[in-house]
């Protein structure tokens, strides 16, 4: 679409306005679903919405927006009420249960749309633009639809955050202190409904759940706080919103589902790959760092106790000694020596190596840390694994000075 | 007036009853352990008190009320497996949870809470790490936290369940002397333990079950070589260890 006109430009805005709102109160929302474990209980009510969407215009014999999504919000309702009376009476597991829903939910409202789009006039519902979303026919009334949507969700969850997180963490400790936890997960749910139904238009019933489900998670990788993870999944939301309609917009052959969905899904991928600490080459970063840090505790550990024999004289190590280890690979030993020389840890002559003095106090540093952790394992073991870290702190900052004393003592007679 | 009275409860999953017809009534704040075999019901025991479990039959009352009028004077200390320790919230915000039964709906916890929660935080020596993600935590300061959320929330009544699971000793020390705390203060705390060894130390009263009730009263008439054999059967090698237990108790005066 080209829009060169107020006219178009004016609704290109109007279109944006309706999919930030509704992007963001579903990412909002999407959060605690998420963290409550009902996220594919969100699908499930999408997919399951389609057969009331038929049913509604078979009903009202015309394509009336609110009475098309009030269908779709009672089956999709029904389709919830399903998996429950599953859950309940029969032994099929949960997962089990919404699988089956969805599908079977979902097939039905294909088989109803395929009938009424070959009964006369049936094809004017355009229906099919439920299943990947349009939102070129957004028009202002339906913004404020969303509007409503989206100002209620911010006001529910801002009234009841306290509540919503402390179901979400521990249900049964908020159960304990007397709060409805079976009305809060409701209210929860109809929170997500609401947002599903509202979103059927511009999203359609296949990816509706992923705009509740990809912000949320993109966000999670961002941030150890709640607060923040809910700010940051509208933000993402309403991100994929805005840039999957835009380009929905100009390359007219995409449908907005697919095309917001693609969005998230890049915001989500670069989360995944690169936020800080939790991203996965922040953790690749850091496990290559612990690694090679524990290598150069072998490394240092092993010149110490060659040189320990003839102290205060710093004898020269053979080279071949090193490369016996088989705590390493050539190439980690040519790092590793590289490494200690930056530092001047070490001399190297030849095909031996010796340590500096500096390179000596920090070894025996090293070294003496090692032995004593040692023996600290063995002899106050339940206190020693519990302060065990990978980094293998000094540990005159994790035990007593007391407990240091014994164990420095009793290394000595060794 | 009874603090905890258990009448003739039976609690049972799909037809199998895990709680047989348990009697138990608590008349004086006491420390209760709660000790039995694997699948004695002894969480349930704990469950059923605080209204989770359905019951089969039988009622729960405390302080001659049922638990749902009496929420504010009960504070919970969940098994730790029981969350999601990747949850994105810190130490302090699960301490200030213990909090939220007496803020009410919509309030928000101020200062005043904060500052009860980060004494609550000190009480259990994890104050230094209030701004930590839970999941980054040991077992042992995971299950301090719980702790200190459970003190928040300023109780008359606990109920706890495995607080020892899994800790280290310093952690199960700290643990026991805030028992012992809250015991001095007149409080009654209900403990699900499972380590024999410990049972005559850390507790004056003492509930033995095994899907019925063995044996209740204080732990120095309660806790013999003939009890413990009937609650844990033929099971030696936790006789054996009772048994030195049981000698270790008699050599106390």
């Amino acid at each position: 679409m080209i829009f060169w006109d107020w006219g178009s430009l004016y609704n290109v805005f109007v279109v944006l306005a309706g999919v930030s709102l509704l992007a963001a109160s579903a990412g909002a929302i999407g959060c605690f679903a998420v963290l409550r474990r009902r996220a594919l209980t969100g699908d499930a009510l999408a997919h399951g919405a389609l057969p009331g969407l038929c049913l509604a215009f078979l009903i009202a014999g015309e394509r009336s927006l609110p009475i098309l999504l009030l269908g779709a919000l009672a089956s999709g309702a029904a389709g919830i009420g399903v998996i429950a009376l599953l859950r309940r009476w029969t032994r099929i597991k949960e997962d089990a249960a919404i699988g089956i829903v969805l599908s079977v939910f979902f097939g039905s409202g294909v088989a109803l749309m395929s009938i009424i789009q070959n009964w006369p006039g049936g094809s004017r519902a355009r229906l099919e633009s439920f299943i990947l979303g349009k939102t070129a026919g957004m028009v202002r009334q339906d913004v404020y639809v969303i509007a409503g949507l989206a100002g209620l969700t911010l006001v529910v969850v801002l009234l009841l955050y306290k509540e919503f997180k402390l179901v979400a963490f521990d249900p049964s400790f908020a159960r304990v202190q007397g709060w409805p936890d079976f009305w809060l997960d409701f209210l929860l749910m109809l929170l997500v409904a609401l947002a599903v139904v509202v979103g059927l238009p511009a999203v359609g019933v296949l990816l509706m759940a992923a705009l509740l489900i990809i912000p949320a998670a993109a966000a999670r990788f961002w941030t150890e706080r709640l607060g923040i993870m809910l700010i940051l999944s509208a933000a993402f939301g309403v991100l994929a919103g805005v840039a999957g309609t835009l380009v929905s917009t100009f390359l007219e052959k995409i449908p907005t589902g697919p095309s917001i969905i693609l969005a998230g899904s890049l915001l989500f991928g670069v989360s995944l790959l690169f936020a800080p600490k939790r991203g996965w080459l922040a953790r690749r970063r850091e496990n290559a760092r612990q690694r090679h840090a524990a290598r150069q505790r072998r490394f240092l550990s092993v010149l110490y106790d060659a040189t320990e024999p003839a102290l205060p004289h710093c004898v020269p190590v053979p080279l071949a000694q090193l490369q016996a280890e088989p705590a390493w690979t050539t190439r980690q030993l040519t790092k590793l020596l590289e490494d200690a020389q930056r530092k001047q840890w070490i001399e190297r002559e030849g095909d031996t190596l010796r340590l500096t003095p500096r390179g000596l106090e920090h070894a025996g540093q090293t070294a003496r840390n090692e032995r004593l952790w040692k023996l600290y394992l063995e002899e106050y073991t339940d206190q020693a694994v519990a302060q065990l870290q990978t980094d293998l702190p000094l540990l005159e900052s994790v035990a007593e000075p007391a407990v240091i004393d014994a164990l420095a003592r009793k290394l000595k007679l060794e | 007036m009874p603090i905890l009275d258990v009448h003739d409860v039976t609690v049972a999953y799909h037809r199998k009853p895990v709680l047989w017809d348990v009697d138990w009534t608590l008349d004086e704040p006491r420390l209760v352990g709660i000790v039995g075999p694997n699948g004695a019901g002894k969480s349930t025991l704990i469950k059923a008190m605080l209204g989770l479990v359905p019951l089969v039959s039988g009622t729960v009352n405390v302080f001659d009320q049922p638990v749902a009028n009496v929420r504010r004077r009960i504070g919970y200390v969940p098994q730790r497996e029981s969350v999601d320790w990747d949850f994105p919230v810190s130490v302090l915000d699960v301490a200030l949870m213990g909090t939220y039964g007496s803020l009410g709906w919509f309030r928000r916890p101020g200062a005043k809470q904060r500052a009860l929660a980060e004494k609550c935080l000190e009480m259990v020596g994890i104050r230094d790490l209030e701004q930590q993600q839970i999941g980054q935590l040991s077992g042992g300061q995971q299950q301090r936290t719980f702790l200190a959320r459970a003190l928040a929330q300023q109780a008359d009544v606990y109920f706890m369940d495995e607080p020892f699971a899994g800790v280290d000793a310093a952690t199960e020390q700290a643990i026991f002397q805030i028992l012992r705390h809250l015991r001095q203060q007149g409080k009654t705390i209900v403990v699900v333990h499972h380590d024999l060894r410990t049972v005559p130390r850390y507790f004056d009263h003492l509930i033995l079950l095994n899907v019925r009730l063995v044996a209740s009263g204080p732990t120095a008439t309660v806790f013999t070589d003939e009890n413990l054999r009937k609650t844990y059967g033929g099971r030696l090698s936790i006789l054996e260890t009772v048994g030195a237990a049981v000698q270790a108790q008699e050599r106390t005066p």
